[in-house]
């Protein structure tokens, strides 16, 4: 990891962000980088966070959810990024589903396991590419405002926007 | 039993307040010409997630009726979502599966159904019923106990091959779709 895990994680205060910008169905396939955001997700009975299987379902479950009326969030790895490209362009950007992408940013600066490295690198210009809006979240900086600007983007566009998880933050 | 004989054996079960999440391909078109209703929603895209769409659907509005309108090839794509469902067991989804062994809108290529028995695949990973029809009969028996009892279940009717002349397409745009049926969800 580029980042070093220095002070106590941001997760409390990122669950706090997420239910106070209105969110409210959870579900995701864990990253060891987002560890303290799933433990913290997981154990709250409101929340009643999905262990999906694959990324690209837990994006089908949240756009089920935002049918009824929910405000959902994904979290994964950025590898599942790459599952998800088809259901983010065919469903939820082409039926203006929005829904909240929390994405690790596994292989960042190139220093990471090997099956890190391409996506690491590739994972701005695929979201650019996307159109998806993203922004790295800044640990040094309070998570609600953070949180906001993401729910703003999502009630503006009506698609999903992506918040990128560097190392040190969440686990 | 044709496609269109059990999408409109399904539609005699769908009440007004019923949500019907119906997968990509020739399904959709056909439920579009003899079952068109705003509680539809027709995924035009994303081949394999109508199930997980349906899931999360049925925990969103754990008092509506969430059927889930599928193909083997759909369902083959994500099975992973059958496990999904097994592990969160919502009471209020029924997947109706019609299973004709083949890819109907790429121009009829196998699909291994015919091996691999997807209502057995539905118990095998925690559905609460699933039952298999190959007549009319036994799917419009089939149907009529699934929509007696709680879900999770699963009905597969066996479908023969083949496409039917004279469907239509969609003709609402995806936020168009989006618009209508997220009202419907939440009236």
């Amino acid at each position: 990891m580029s980042h070093e895990s220095k002070g106590p994680s941001k997760a409390p205060e990122f669950v706090a962000a997420l239910k106070g910008a209105g969110f409210d169905f959870f579900c995701g396939v864990p990253c060891s980088l987002l560890k303290g955001l799933v433990s913290l997700l997981d154990k709250d009975e409101a929340a009643r966070y999905i262990s999906a299987t694959r990324e690209d379902s837990a994006l089908g479950m949240a756009a089920g959810a935002f049918f009824g009326g929910k405000h959902p969030m994904v979290l994964m790895q950025n590898s599942g990024l790459g599952v998800s490209v088809n259901a983010l362009a065919s469903l939820h950007t082409m039926y203006e589903i929005p829904v909240l992408l929390v994405i690790s940013w596994r292989g960042e600066g190139g220093n990471d396991a090997a099956e890190h490295i391409l996506m690491g690198e590739i994972m701005h210009p695929i979201l650019d590419l996307m159109h998806i809006p993203h922004r790295v979240v800044v640990k040094d900086e309070p998570m609600g405002p953070q949180l906001a600007w993401a729910r703003e983007q999502l009630d503006a566009t009506k698609k999903p926007v992506a918040l990128i998880i560097p190392g040190g933050v969440l686990e | 039993m044709n496609k269109v004989e059990a999408i409109q054996a399904l539609m005699q079960h769908v009440s007004a307040d019923d949500l019907v999440v119906c997968c990509n391909g020739m399904i959709g078109r056909e439920l579009y010409t003899y079952g068109e209703r705003p509680g539809n929603f027709y995924m035009i895209g994303s081949m394999g997630l109508g199930l997980s769409i349906g899931l999360g659907l049925a925990l969103a509005q754990p008092n509506k009726r969430v059927i889930v309108l599928d193909g083997d090839g759909n369902v083959l794509m994500g099975m992973n979502a059958l496990a999904s469902v097994g592990s969160e067991r919502p009471k209020n989804l029924r997947h109706i599966v019609l299973d004709n062994q083949t890819h109907g809108s790429t121009g009829g290529q196998r699909t291994i159904s015919g091996e691999i028995h997807l209502d057995a695949v539905a118990v095998a990973a925690g559905y609460l019923t699933s039952r298999r029809a190959e007549s009319l009969e036994a799917f419009a028996t089939a149907l009529g106990a699934a929509f007696s009892e709680p879900g999770p279940t699963m009905v597969l009717g066996l479908v023969e091959g083949g496409t039917i002349k004279g469907i239509g397409r969609v003709k609402e745009t995806p936020p168009e779709l989006t618009a209508r049926f997220s009202a419907e969800a939440q009236r």
